[in-house]
């Protein structure tokens, strides 16, 4: 957890529903919230060092990609085994997130989670091939969920 | 939604630079535009034109709520059939319902709650059992493992 202020909050409030699409967008925030564009700028920069801007980009629709085959892949991996298996998984170029889960047993024992993208069901049944095979001996059984609908997508709400 | 058979190579190749990041700087759509040898009007029209089109859900700093002492979970529900679409509007009518997904498993909903802290996450969850009666599986991230992006458009 990080420190931050009132103005910090401002920016973030003001923000996170995206950048404005005009050419001096740091100042357009900037003067809508009553600061300078550098002090914007200053305090945008000190969060993304902090790691609480993750990164300033654009985040792709997969659907509207093309990517209709988006899957949730799920291993079963020991906990002693979870460093080196995420590891792994996360170098592939082809997986956009990977995290480790709490089990639920009986009915869930998968603890590791990476998400793959694809445009048939061909591509991405060889995806999870390729997770499987980085993962060996270390993945002691698995599942893939597909998504099949949207059923909301917002961004993050921090305010 | 378009497909990505009717994304310009121009399009693509400024989805895929964008991914990456974008800087901070007075006349950052400049800076971007330069590294892909257009302009920064034509930039700022495309992503205009992109955001509209639903090809970027978004456009801006991406903030990690665990940072600012808010909490994020994934939970999943199994839902009898017969009851997907009321159970659907139940879980989205939270605000701190980010995400929700339809998956082809047992557990076929999935959703993603981000609140300011443990605590009220902690009640969404609660309050979604109530209101549908079913179990459900919370799963927060306990670990992260760091991939690039190489997501090719």
């Amino acid at each position: 957890m990080i420190d931050f202020d009132a103005v910090d909050r401002a920016l973030i409030v003001a923000t996170q529903e995206g950048l404005p699409l005009v050419p001096q967008p740091y100042a357009a925030v900037a003067e809508a919230i009553g600061i300078s564009a550098a002090e914007a700028m200053a305090r945008l920069r000190r969060m993304q060092d902090s790691g609480a801007i993750r990164r300033i980009a654009a985040v792709p629709n997969h659907y509207a990609l093309g990517y209709r085959f988006n899957g949730m892949t799920c291993w079963d991996v020991a906990d002693g085994d979870i460093a080196a298996a995420g590891t792994a998984v996360a170098a592939l170029p082809f997986v956009s997130h990977c995290y480790q889960r709490p089990r639920h047993l009986p009915d869930w024992p998968y603890s590791l989670f990476a998400m793959i993208h694809a445009k048939d069901a061909e591509s991405a049944e060889g995806l999870v091939a390729e997770v499987a095979a980085a993962l060996g001996d270390l993945s002691r059984g698995h599942v893939v969920l597909f998504s099949t609908r949207i059923l909301k997508k917002t961004g993050l709400r921090l305010s | 939604m378009r497909d990505a058979a009717s994304l310009s190579p121009l399009d693509r190749r400024i989805v895929n630079a964008l991914q990456a990041g974008f800087p901070i700087c007075e006349r950052p759509f400049a800076a971007a535009a330069e590294s892909l040898g257009i302009d920064e009007d034509t930039l700022i029209a495309r992503l205009q034109a992109l955001r509209e089109a639903n090809v970027l859900t978004r456009f801006g700093p991406l903030y990690d709520a665990n940072r600012f002492g808010g909490h994020v979970t994934l939970a999943a529900l199994a839902v009898p059939a017969e009851r997907f679409d009321a159970v659907a509007e139940i879980v989205n009518a939270f605000p701190e319902v980010a995400h929700n997904y339809a998956r082809e498993h047992r557990l076929n909903m999935w959703f993603v709650v981000a609140a300011e802290s443990v605590e009220a996450v902690a009640r969404v969850l609660t309050e979604v059992e109530a209101r549908t009666g079913l179990t459900v599986y919370d799963m927060p991230k306990t670990r992260e493992f760091f991939v690039g992006l190489r997501l090719e458009a």
